[in-house]
């Protein structure tokens, strides 16, 4: 398939600008295509989106390709697969990579059956194979137990790639590069499954992806109570909580909160892992945070194999006083 | 409503992390001894979701379930739980396949069931967590696909589906027939009664192989892989703790605290 050339990326929009997984994505792009000594280009699709094309120059793409549709305006399976297929079939990449996010999940899958080739989800590390110049796809499994390496040995060779796995290059404005718009053509018949609403449920404040701080908890806190403690010391610290995937289970938090492989992915600075066990599927969600603090009574719980620090205790007598501790420690 | 659940049988993901062994031989996992395997957990909630539904509209439920090494008291779990029948795609040539050659047996099965209005699918399976099966499925069948559901609900002859999105849910709207992954936010899977079980035990699944189903041999199993597995590994981790004691809890907390301002880290 020596006509296949280039990595393309999928460039995701919302509220009118490349998303920063989108910038991730173009990061690692960049590397890929450098070792492959072929170009990087960006497809960006939705409706009124021309605009954002400048923005994926600017962070590193030599080519947009920009699908511009009313029927793209909201992601639907059906005619972003349709509209993506057709850039493939112009642009013929080699790699084409997307983010692992709602629409990632949705699109990827779905496309890679359609074009006949392969795919590899959630990927945490891309690389190409010095001998036989493939894409070597790094992805986690078994509940993020194991990490496991495809190739694929159709084309493009697509990948989804996790939140945060990958750096975004230096953003700058006075890059050039070439915009091809591409028509959708697409019939509306094409779209089958029809959006109906959307309810934001998440709570205002800061967003776990880009919280600096995270108190997390587990199913120790035993119902919806005690996360008023967690709340205490999030606030007291400029932080955020969120919880594993038990208290989301359980109705006794949102599950906008969980964190975990199929939940949230954060990287803050600092993690409090309060009554969680550090089961693999909730560490897939927290082990790229840089501190990551403990705090259960089972001292043969897997999360002080995974912690930094940790305390063994209740937490309904440890937070309390951790608490106040601080709140003394910050005045002073 | 017919319907049909796609389930599979998987190593427990509730075995401790400690007992994950990996056979660098051969790039497989060693099943923890002692540690029964179990249907897949995301599967569980799309049985539930077929359950609901059958609930509210009356039907039936057909399962199919491909693998190996299949333990009848396992896979027969969704017939315990409330489902009508069960088919199993037991044979070596289905071994060792892809998400790419797995959907393809799923969906020969599926065209040889007939008729159905829908097909639930795990989000994504607890042993290699593509999540491609049902989106797979969907495709081969040319089916609309939802996925992520939180919620589905029949409705004159079309599915409302809820489906999970980073900061909350969208409602999307499908004909039928349509294929829908299910997301653990749908809820708890119920509970296999004492009626159930008995039931099951009583029912012999259906066994297909390739013939039956007239899959073509260069798509499934090994040889329909689109993807190839070049290396299975465990991260060598080097974490250690440092915990933080004291005579009481509080105690320990105070010093916590004391050490993280020490470290910087608050």
């Amino acid at each position: 398939m020596a006509d296949y050339k280039g990595v393309l990326i999928f460039g995701e929009v919302a509220e009118g600008k490349l998303t920063g997984q989108a910038q991730e994505l173009l990061g690692i792009g960049r590397k890929l295509a450098d070792a492959l000594g072929e170009g990087l280009s960006a497809v960006v699709a939705g409706s009124g989106v021309a605009g954002v094309a400048q923005q994926a120059i600017a962070f590193g793409a030599d080519k947009v390709y920009v699908v511009d549709d009313p029927l793209l305006k909201d992601y639907l399976n059906d005619p972003y697969v349709a509209a993506m297929q057709k850039v493939v079939e112009q642009a013929k990449p080699q790699i084409f990579l997307m983010g692992q996010t709602n629409v990632g999940r949705d699109l990827a899958p779905k496309l890679a059956f359609k074009l006949g080739t392969g795919l590899s989800t959630d990927c945490v590390d891309l690389a190409i194979d010095p001998g036989t110049k493939k894409l070597l796809q790094t992805r986690p499994v078994y509940g993020g137990n194991a990490r496991a390496t495809f190739t694929t040995e159709g084309f493009p060779q697509i990948a989804t790639a996790r939140a945060k796995a990958f750096s975004a290059l230096e953003k700058n404005d006075s890059r050039k590069g070439e915009v091809i718009t591409v028509a959708a053509g697409l019939a509306p018949s094409v779209v089958r499954t029809k959006l109906v609403n959307r309810v934001k449920e998440e709570a205002a404040g800061i967003k776990l992806e880009d919280a600096r701080i995270i108190v997390c908890g587990g199913r120790g806190l035993g119902g919806p109570d005690n996360f008023k403690l967690l709340e205490a010391l999030a606030k007291l610290l400029g932080g955020a909580v969120g919880a594993s995937r038990p208290p989301c289970d359980n109705n006794w938090v949102p599950a906008t909160l969980q964190i975990g492989l199929t939940g949230k992915i954060v990287t803050p600075e600092v993690y409090f892992a309060v009554g969680i066990s550090g089961a693999s599927q909730h560490m897939a969600g927290c082990s790229g945070a840089k501190h990551i603090i403990a705090i259960n009574k089972d001292p043969e719980a897997n999360i002080f194999r995974e912690a930094e620090f940790g305390v063994v205790g209740d937490l309904k007598a440890v937070l309390p006083a951790l608490t106040d501790k601080v709140k003394e420690l910050l005045k002073g | 409503m017919n319907m049909i659940v796609c389930a599979k049988q998987v190593l427990d993901p509730e075995a401790p992390p400690a007992s994950f062994k990996i056979d660098p031989a051969s790039n497989s996992v060693v099943p923890p001894p002692g540690v029964p395997p179990v249907i897949s957990p995301f599967d569980g909630n799309a049985v539930e979701a077929a359950l609901k539904i059958k609930d509210a509209k009356g039907g039936k439920i057909t399962v199919i379930t491909l693998g190996s090494n299949l333990l009848r008291d396992v896979v027969k779990k969704p017939l315990s739980m409330g489902c009508d029948e069960l088919i199993l795609l037991e044979d070596p040539a289905f071994q060792n396949g892809d998400s790419w050659s797995i959907a393809y047996a799923l969906a020969m099965a599926i065209k040889k069931v007939g008729q159905f209005d829908l097909v639930f699918c795990g989000r994504q399976s607890a042993d290699w967590d593509t999540g491609q099966v049902g989106a797979g499925i969907a495709e081969l069948l040319n089916l609309p696909i939802v996925s992520l559901a939180k919620k589905v609900e029949a409705v004159d002859g079309k599915a409302k589906v809820e489906r999970v999105v980073a900061d909350g849910y969208e409602v999307i709207e499908t004909p039928l027939p349509a294929v829908i992954t299910v997301s653990n936010e749908l809820g708890e899977p119920r509970y296999a009664t004492l009626k159930g079980i008995m039931g099951a035990a009583k029912k012999q699944p259906i066994i297909w192989k390739p013939a039956d189903i007239g899959a073509d041999a260069s798509k499934i199993g090994v040889a329909g892989r689109r993807t190839k597995l070049v290396k299975l590994f465990q991260p060598v981790k080097e974490a250690k703790c440092e915990v933080i004691k004291g005579e009481t809890p509080q105690e320990a907390a105070v010093n916590l605290a004391a050490r993280l301002r020490q470290a910087k880290i608050i």
